[in-house]
């Protein structure tokens, strides 16, 4: 399958190469395959992959991965704006979306 | 493992565990079934604790699951002959990647559950297998840290996990990616179709409506006669939308979801335009109508999407709303213009 590719360079995702220890923890939490280990550090492949789900910053204990996580979900960007919150989504409790 | 399911009977006890089959009844597919097509409970829960599939002993691997009943369903009935147990963690009902980025599927959730389980006293090892979407909410580190037990991410998918232990714990990189198929992005319309029926409903009454409209007022007959070019463009725009988009979703060259839906409510109102063979100004109006909601329509599949982030539907919303409002505006304005003309 064609992989999909979301809007370019847009993704918060920060790595600092002087914090990582090359743990490799980042390689496999991340579900779109965006770091990769090379010489002992992790490396961004392609940015434009990440989707802010900050598997890997969670997952990293040196803190070496910084990412401002979010959903990348309008209905919950709407719901934030019009109730003036963060971006907010009922998925999976009473409204019937997929999203969450 | 004969044990036959039931989702009332389900009722795992800290000391006699509960077994579940790897195998699913009908009752479960119809559940799951209702559950697509929206007419289930969305919160379907499976009771959270500790379960046995086949006969684990102290050695065998502990999975981690959701206690939303579909990510339990598919997780056991992909582990055939496997013993193993399964902990099922408290997540609200929720399936595993939309709790673990809410929070409630998260290291402490995690962490609560194998202290309540006692899993140190059942098995020797200490390893247990986690679902790798649960990591935006999970740690594994502080997991370890604060229970001893290594949290190991798992494959993605639970078709996975049997090759996953077989190879020693290890996910190959395409077990560790999060792909999004044509069957998998089917699967999701029919909940995302009937999420804006409301705003449906309403457009479709106000155009039927102003059909009738007229110069000299407004005649029931006229609305008769002219409402179904209006009503069968609205419907168009939603179906290109929330149908078309997503099927087709990695065939159009944008990447922005707004223009994908209306590349193809644009493609669908010129089918309609022609088929209805409408005057030039009753074609725009209803044209700039049907881009708008097959454009916002599928805007809204970003939630549903596998790929898209938060900074990025922010930033194709922040110039694609505008457009939407403004379409919908204007076509309206045309629409009624065409009638008193
Ligand atoms: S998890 Fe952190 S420390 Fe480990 S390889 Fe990734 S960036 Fe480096
Ligand atoms: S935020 Fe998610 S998608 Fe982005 S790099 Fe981290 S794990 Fe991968």
């Amino acid at each position: 399958m064609k992989t999909m590719h979301y809007l370019k360079q847009v993704a918060t995702l920060k790595l600092d190469p002087d914090l990582c220890t090359g743990c490799g923890m980042c390689t496999k939490a991340c579900p779109h395959a965006v770091f990769e280990i090379k010489q002992g550090k992790a490396r961004i492949t392609d940015l434009d992959d990440c989707m802010e789900c900050g598997a890997c910053s969670n997952n990293c204990r040196t803190g070496a991965i910084t990412v401002k996580t979010g959903t990348g979900c309008a209905v919950a960007i709407i719901n934030g704006f019009l109730r003036g919150t963060e971006p907010s989504c009922d998925c999976g409790g009473e409204s019937q979306k997929n999203c969450c | 493992m004969t044990t036959n399911f039931n989702s009332q009977a389900l009722k795992p006890l800290s000391l006699n565990v509960t077994s579940v089959s790897s195998r699913l009844t009908w009752a479960d597919r119809i559940g799951a079934l209702k559950m697509r097509i929206g007419v289930g409970r969305n919160n379907y829960r499976v009771k959270p604790g500790l379960y046995k599939v086949g006969n684990p002993d102290s050695q065998s691997d502990v999975l981690v699951s959701a206690n939303y009943k579909l990510s339990f369903d598919v997780l056991r009935s992909n582990l055939d002959s496997l013993n193993v147990w399964i902990l099922v963690v408290d997540t609200k009902g929720v399936n595993v990647w939309c709790s673990a980025a809410k929070g409630n599927f998260s290291t402490d959730s995690v962490v609560k559950s194998l202290k309540e389980t006692s899993l140190e006293h059942r098995v020797q090892h200490r390893r247990i297998i986690l679902p790798q979407l649960s990591a935006s909410g999970v740690a594994a580190h502080k997991v370890k840290e604060q229970t001893g037990f290594n949290a190991l991410f798992g494959p993605v998918e639970a078709r996975d996990i049997k090759p996953y232990i077989e190879a020693g714990y290890k996910a190959t990189p395409a077990m560790r990616k999060v792909t999004f198929p044509m069957k998998e992005r089917a699967k999701l319309i029919p909940v995302d179709f009937l999420y804006e029926k409301y705003k449906l409903l309403i457009l479709i009454g106000l155009f039927f409506f102003l059909s009738g409209l007229d110069r000299t007022g407004f005649l029931f007959g006229k609305m008769m006669d002219s409402h179904l070019f209006p009503l069968i463009t609205i419907l168009g725009g939603y179906i290109a939308g929330i149908v078309i988009t997503p099927l087709f979703l990695p065939w159009i060259p944008f990447r922005a979801f707004a223009l994908k839906g209306a590349f193809w409510g644009l493609s669908i109102t010129l089918v309609i335009n022609r088929l209805f063979k409408v005057p030039i100004l009753d074609g725009v109006s209803m044209g700039l109508i049907g881009i708008s909601i097959a454009s916002f329509m599928a805007m809204n599949f970003t939630g549903s999407s596998t790929y898209t982030s938060l900074s990025g539907v922010r930033k194709e919303m922040k110039w694609a709303v505008p457009f939407q409002i403004a379409f919908i505006v204007v076509g309206t304005i045309l629409f009624i213009l065409s009638k008193l003309a």
